[in-house]
């Protein structure tokens, strides 16, 4: 299992907090790299939602059980807790209404992981605070008119949204640019600072 | 010729040239019109071998014209299997390592009991005496042949339209007897634009004086004309407007100006009037009638108190489903609200949106991401069934 590990050090992150033989929800599968890794390292009944049909098709030739959906409009179908977790990762910052996406996960499954990259990074402050320009970065390669993210928050704002939702922080791990994991005993304000990526186990 | 034509098809409705399994007085048909149908008969073809543990059985159902022979010369037309394409030996559905069933549908013309089947009650073909035929019944005569066999469980059932049909029913009937599904360009239920359209072949055929009331083969007669002219209007909605565009255009028919006349001028025309010549030589019109009226009975919600999620609760079936951009027979729409149904329902489900101008009869055509969906999902289902390659 090949991760590209410059983009998606956070699908490790996420697999270490899932145990095996859980019942997991991939909510923006992409191209099936999490749920392969989850089934051959965890033995997880995996499921995706995907929103390319693309990425779907590839998945479903692969033996993955991925349906087309949106994560905005689709979750509704699914029943209370119908899985141990639910994973979102790395699409959050695209979803039309994060919120209700939250919400969501939080009802679907008896947890929730949520990744997403932080624009409290200081490589994002610094852009704008200097250079007065959208930052475009290695991991948010995008320009602003034809970025699919469209809601950017900060690891502050990101825990700000799970106290509004009433949800429980059960775990969070900040990466910094090179995938590592930053120190558990570090303030908030030094992971927003310096954490490029964040990783949240939840539950409500 | 004509003397041939009039014949049954072939009297394949009472002798078919694949294996029967008979079911006398002591095992009948119960039928959701409410009688029972006795004695009966299913005309089936097998494929592969069935294993020790009987766990690598396919049942095929097949769509509104089709017929039990999948994977081999059609014994009607001399054409290859309906589903060669995908299953045979080394294929997709690879029948070296599958034993794959495909029976002819109850209410069919090629060897099940159906409205041209002898009556024994009155020596003659049923005609309309036979009653209304459903999905569910199709499905419940189907179970009768897979329990002949001894398999507990199927290892998958697939099917696309009609089939499809059958899949869902199956899956819903009897969850515990499915261990994947594939339902292929299908839908829980007929739309009312499909009803309409089968209402417009169904009236083409009864309006044919050749047709006489359903008993045409006691006059020597076949309401050719009525079918054709069904089957060319029906032809036309498994296609798409881009397909035959791209295929057709204006193009004219071995001529080099219109006629400003009402011959066959355009291609188009000339290749739809071969569409309904050829279909009326192997198919029965009565058994049309009640194919059609079959599918537009279907509605799986209606039979689960409009909850369709309700059909499949606490299945423990492997689901997949597939449909096509361009078909506007069943829209992707129709196979999403299943989808729905069964993420509602908890259920394994993957789904395959592919993107074709080939219309509803894609899935009959080499496909090749159809192919892909379906040998990835296979190959999963086996793995987790514990199936050798």
């Amino acid at each position: 299992m090949s991760v590209n590990h410059a983009q998606r050090v956070d699908l490790e992150v996420v697999a270490d907090l899932i145990p095996p033989q859980s019942r997991v929800l991939d909510v923006g599968s992409g191209d099936g790299l999490l749920l392969e890794l989850l089934q051959a390292t965890k033995q997880v009944d995996g499921r995706g939602m995907e929103l390319s049909q693309r990425g779907v098709n590839e998945c479903v030739a692969r033996g993955l059980s991925v349906i087309q959906g949106d994560a905005d409009k689709d979750l509704k179908f699914y029943p209370d807790k119908g899985f141990d977790f639910v994973v979102l990762s790395q699409t959050l910052q695209a979803t039309r209404n994060p919120k209700l996406v939250l919400d969501e996960l939080l009802r679907i499954g008896k947890h929730a992981i949520v990744s997403f990259p932080n624009f409290g990074h200081w490589r994002v402050r610094l852009s704008l605070f200097l250079e007065g320009r959208m930052p475009v970065t290695k991991d948010l390669p995008y320009s602003w008119y034809d970025t699919p993210n469209i809601h950017f928050c900060t690891i502050r704002d990101f825990v700000n949204l799970c106290e509004e939702l009433g949800a429980t922080v059960e775990k969070a791990t900040a990466l910094d640019a090179n995938g590592q994991k930053i120190g558990l005993s570090m303030p908030w304000w030094f992971w927003n600072f310096f954490g490029q990526q964040a990783v949240f186990l939840l539950r409500r | 010729m004509v003397a041939l034509r009039t014949k049954r098809t072939n009297n394949e409705a009472d002798q078919p040239s694949s294996r029967v399994l008979r079911f006398g007085a002591d095992k009948p048909l119960k039928l959701d019109a409410g009688t029972l149908l006795s004695p009966f008969q299913i005309a089936y073809k097998t494929y592969g071998t069935l294993n020790d543990a009987r766990s690598n059985a396919i049942l095929v159902c097949h769509a509104l014209t089709g017929d039990q022979h999948v994977a081999s010369t059609n014994p009607v037309t001399g054409k290859p299997g309906w589903w060669e394409v995908l299953i045979g030996p080394g294929k997709i559905i690879d029948t070296s390592r599958f034993f794959v069933i495909c029976s002819n549908v109850i209410g069919g013309c090629l060897g099940s009991t159906g409205p041209a089947s002898t009556n024994p009650a009155t020596g003659k073909p049923y005609g309309l005496d036979l009653p209304i035929i459903t999905i569910r019944d199709m499905v419940r005569a189907q179970l009768m042949l897979v329990d002949h066999f001894g398999i507990e469980k199927l290892f998958s059932v697939l099917g696309g339209s009609m089939g499809g049909m059958q899949v869902l029913q199956w899956a819903s009937s009897y969850p515990e007897r499915v261990f994947s599904a594939l339902p292929i360009a299908t839908g829980a239920r007929h739309s009312s634009q499909n009803i309409a359209f089968h209402e417009v072949g169904r009236q083409a055929v009864m309006a044919d004086p050749d047709w006489h009331g359903g008993k045409y083969f006691e006059q020597g007669k076949r309401p050719e004309k009525g079918l054709a002219v069904a089957r060319m209007a029906a032809h036309i909605t498994y296609l798409s407007e881009a397909a035959l565009h791209r295929k057709f255009g204006r193009n004219l028919q071995d001529r080099e100006a219109l006629t400003f006349g009402f011959d066959a001028d355009f291609q188009i025309e000339s290749y739809l009037r071969h569409q309904g010549m050829t279909f009326v030589d192997r198919f029965d019109a009565n058994s049309y009638l009640y194919m059609t009226r079959a599918m537009d009975y279907f509605d799986l919600a209606a039979d689960h108190g409009g909850r369709l999620a309700d059909a499949f609760a606490g299945t423990k079936t492997r689901f997949c489903l597939v449909s096509f951009t361009s078909d506007w027979l069943f829209p992707t729409e129709e196979s999403r609200s299943v989808v729905h149904a069964l993420n509602a329902a908890g259920a394994s489900v993957s789904f395959v949106e592919i993107e074709t101008d080939r219309g509803h009869d894609a899935f009959l055509l080499d496909e090749p991401e159809l192919f892909a969906a379906i040998n990835g999902f296979i190959a999963s289902a086996a793995r987790a069934r514990e199936l050798s390659a």
